[in-house]
């Protein structure tokens, strides 16, 4: 097996997640593409617990366990925000937030 | 007797320094303090200039690297009898003073600084180390700065104050480096050691120039003579003590105490010759044309001065030393006599005054007696000094340390300046006690504290002179003889009768004017001490204040302004920082993934050139 | 090229295709469903590098939950049901940066390892790998456990409406 095709596929994944980020207006399909950067470090994970010999086995999978729930969890309170956001603004779009309103 | 030497600035010293804690009304205690601290020292005084033979001895309190200076004593008989003078003309001043300013209520500061005063100039008569003669020089500067300004309510004393500080700063910074230069080529400040020493010419030439320039600033000689006129202000006893007696002669006493240095060093005696005749006629022709009284006088001494200094560029500082001692006592008179007239009067302004002589008739005496003496009408003192002088320059004329044109010099300079000396003298004494009052009220002389110093200064400004026919008292002050009677003596006498008869002649034709007017257009050239004053102020005050100004300025606004500058630029750069922190959000994220980006490239760049 | 690789560059095909057009596609709900398709795709591969417990955790918690709370929140903010034309910025620095992150790490990766072939790990890797949390991955497994619990109060907390409520 040659790891470097999954690695490869990771790394396009990865710029592909930064380029959402970077070009998305909505918040929703802005957290979308975070789930894609964070995919492609799992399979970057993945691929290195197949590739490497690790000092303690398994540990590749064991993180990228850890990065799926932190995933979920960021993705729940992620959306509670933009409820709020919605909410308050009734626009979801990331550069329509100000940020120097009521300052001093 | 070394003991006495050193009791003689110490006591009025501790006089001043009691006084001067003394709270500002004491007048009891300030008198006291004042009149008791220069009797004393005038006592001790006296008992040096009984004792014959040098009394030296000191000992040593501190060691620059090698370089030692010492609090010593070298009192030889010219030091004592200046000692006697600065003390008799001391005692008087303060007793003159009790009356004269007797609703001053400033008076007991006014006393101690006169007491510091006499300190001063008499460590400077007896220091036998040049640094503690420093200090008695600089300590009379500061007193007399201090005397000048006494009367806050007159406006024009600040300034004058300012003026003859600065101005005989100038000079003392000379002073200084050649003290200096001498100590070090010496190795050692002691003027036994500095008298002892070889020096190259060179430098000897330049330690003893430099010296020249502290004496022509504290003796008003040109061109630093310009504060005397103005230190009128001060109150008219100090005015006698300080800058007509003591202070302008201390630069007389400092070059004759060196005399051996000078002697060596024929540049400077010449360069002192000629600084001498200019000031000589300067004086005397700026006094011509004076209105007030105080000035008239500063201006003699101006003139005066320049006759001691004359005899010690020719080569004969006892003869300088003789016309120091009686000008002390003559001029010394005339400024506490002209005291009294201001007093009744009311006013320094000789238009205001005139016809005096019916009314006060002691000051008019004693006035006629310094007149006289100043003048050089025999048989007062004034006449046997001027005559030595003028008998010293023309014979080195022929012989002696400095070359012949230098005599000549002095001597045609001494002789103008006799004419115009009688001149002005006389138009004074017409001026003020002859012909009509011109004043409002009728004045009324003094009282006795006022009047006694008059009387006992008249005494030596009479006799003194004669002392100089004494052998003993020649070779006290270290010469010979003192006096020349011969062929050559009329020549003075003429021009004081031809001064004389001019100034009364004018004065005849029209009693309540001023004689001045027979100048002409002169006289305004004159009484502006040909703009001397002018010339000073464009080239040296307008620029050190530009200077200033500029200097200012630039402190302002370079070294305040970058020190606000970065303040505001702080503030500035963390106002930018802060809006850049309130990017939205695509731009925040932008940032970051850019930045991580960078750092990831950056990162493996470093990795592979490693 | 064994089987796996070719599985592995196809899958991987499937998943970078799926990715550009979550990224592009102007309908939101599309975008949901290509993402879907991505992480599909991803643990298709997982299983093919013998990661049975993390590609199956895989679908049941980003395909399962993750993907349908994110078409809650599309729901939920009233995206627009067809296609809109406001979704994207204009402007190429976000190309820009993308570009140069997938280009970074994949010259990274291809530098470090070329055309290198590794053994095929062995299957069964559920038993090996909870062996593994148990024993040595404890500590962490207890705290996340915790920021789960965080993260679910800090969302009902965050998602309450505003005091004063309607």
């Amino acid at each position: 097996m040659h790891p470097v095709i999954p690695y490869l596929s990771a790394s396009v994944l990865f710029g592909l997640g930064v380029y959402g980020v970077l070009a998305r207006r909505n918040a929703v399909l802005l957290l979308m593409s975070v789930e894609l950067m964070l995919n492609a470090v799992n399979l970057v994970l993945v691929t290195a617990d197949a590739t490497v010999r690790a000092e303690l086995p398994a540990g590749g999978q064991v993180f990228a366990l850890f990065v799926i729930v932190l995933a979920a969890a960021e993705v729940g309170v992620g959306l509670a925000l933009i409820l709020q956001l919605y909410r308050a603004r009734a626009t979801v779009a990331v550069d329509e937030v100000p940020l120097d309103e009521g300052e001093r | 007797m070394t003991w006495v030497a050193g009791a003689l600035p110490a006591v009025p010293f501790l006089a001043a320094l009691v006084g001067l804690v003394l709270p500002v009304r004491a007048r009891t205690a300030a008198v006291a303090l004042g009149v008791g601290g220069a009797f004393v020292a005038l006592g001790l005084a006296v008992a040096l200039a009984i004792h014959s033979g040098q009394i030296a001895g000191g000992w040593q309190i501190v060691d620059f690297g090698g370089l030692p200076v010492t609090a010593s004593v070298r009192v030889d008989s010219v030091a004592a009898l200046v000692a006697v003078a600065v003390t008799v003309v001391a005692a008087a001043v303060q007793v003159y003073s009790v009356s004269y300013l007797g609703h001053d209520d400033r008076y007991s500061p006014y006393a101690a600084q006169v007491s510091l005063f006499t300190a001063a100039m008499l460590l400077v008569v007896v220091s036998g180390d040049l640094i503690p003669l420093l200090v008695g020089w600089e300590v009379m500067g500061i007193c007399s700065y201090l005397l000048i300004a006494h009367d806050r309510a007159l406006p024009e004393a600040p300034g004058a104050a300012v003026k003859a500080f600065l101005v005989t700063r100038v000079g003392d910074v000379g002073f200084l480096v050649g003290i200096a230069l001498l100590g070090l080529s010496a190795g050692s400040f002691r003027i036994a050691d500095v008298l002892a020493a070889h020096y190259s010419p060179a430098r000897l030439t330049l330690a003893t120039l430099l010296l020249l320039a502290g004496v022509a600033g504290k003796s008003a000689q040109f061109p630093l003579h310009t504060w005397l006129p103005d230190a009128m202000a001060g109150p008219t006893p100090i005015s006698a003590l300080i800058h007509a007696a003591t202070m302008v002669a201390a630069g007389v006493y400092v070059v004759a105490r060196l005399y051996p240095l000078f002697l060596a060093a024929p540049a400077t005696l010449a360069t002192l010759g000629v600084v001498a005749a200019v000031t000589m006629l300067l004086g005397a022709l700026a006094a011509t044309a004076q209105d007030d009284i105080k000035r008239v006088l500063a201006w003699s001494t101006v003139s005066q001065i320049a006759y001691m200094s004359g005899a010690l560029a020719v080569g004969a500082a006892p003869v300088a030393l003789f016309h120091l001692l009686t000008h002390a006592a003559f001029k010394a008179l005339l400024f506490l006599a002209a005291g009294c007239v201001i007093h009744a009067v009311g006013s320094n302004s000789m238009a205001l005054m005139g016809g005096l002589r019916r009314y006060l008739p002691v000051t008019f005496w004693c006035f006629t007696v310094g007149l006289a003496a100043l003048a050089g009408v025999p048989p007062f003192a004034g006449f046997w000094s001027k005559d030595a002088v003028l008998a010293a320059a023309s014979a080195a004329r022929d012989a002696g340390p400095v070359a012949g044109w230098v005599g000549w010099l002095v001597w045609l300079a001494g002789l103008a300046t006799v004419l115009v000396t009688a001149w002005y003298a006389t138009r004074v004494w017409l001026r003020t006690f002859f012909g009509g009052n011109r004043g409002d009220e009728e004045p009324h002389d003094a009282d006795r504290l006022m009047l006694g110093p008059l009387v006992v200064l008249a005494v030596p400004a009479a006799l003194l002179g004669l002392a100089g026919l004494a052998p003993g008292f020649a070779h006290r002050l270290g010469a010979d003889r003192l006096v020349h009677l011969d062929a050559e003596t009329v020549a003075p006498l003429a021009c004081l009768a031809v001064g004389a008869a001019l100034a009364w002649a004018a004065w005849r034709r029209d009693p309540a004017a001023d004689p001045v007017r027979m100048l002409g257009r002169a006289s305004a050239v004159f009484g502006r001490a040909f703009y001397l004053d002018d010339v000073q102020r464009a080239l040296v005050v307008r620029p050190a204040r530009a200077l200033a100004s500029l200097v200012r300025r630039g402190d302002e606004s370079i070294v305040d302004g970058a020190v606000e500058s970065t303040g505001r630029g702080t503030l500035g750069l963390g106002g930018a920082l802060a809006g850049w922190h309130r990017a939205p959000l695509p731009r925040a994220a932008t940032a970051v993934l850019g930045g991580a980006l960078l750092i990831g490239l950056a990162a493996v760049a470093l990795a592979g050139a490693r | 090229m064994t089987t796996t690789d070719v599985l592995l560059a196809a899958l991987g095909a499937v998943a970078i295709g799926a990715g550009w057009r979550v990224v592009s596609t102007r309908h939101v709900v599309r975008a949901g469903l290509w993402l879907v398709v991505a992480l599909g795709a991803v643990a298709g591969s997982y299983l093919l590098l013998a990661a049975e417990l993390v590609a199956w955790v895989q679908v049941l918690l980003y395909v399962g939950a993750v993907v349908v709370l994110l078409l809650f929140a599309v729901m939920l903010t009233r995206a627009p049901i067809g296609a809109s034309a406001d979704l994207d910025r204009p402007g190429w620095v976000g190309a820009l940066v993308g570009t140069g992150a997938g280009l970074g790490l994949g010259a990274l990766f291809l530098d470090g390892y070329r055309w290198q072939s590794v053994g095929r790990p062995s299957v069964g890797s559920a038993q090996l790998l909870g062996a593994e949390v148990f024993r040595h991955w404890v500590l962490p497994f207890e705290v996340v456990s915790v920021l789960l619990l965080a993260a679910l109060i800090g969302a009902v907390v965050t998602s309450r409406p505003p005091a004063g409520g309607r």
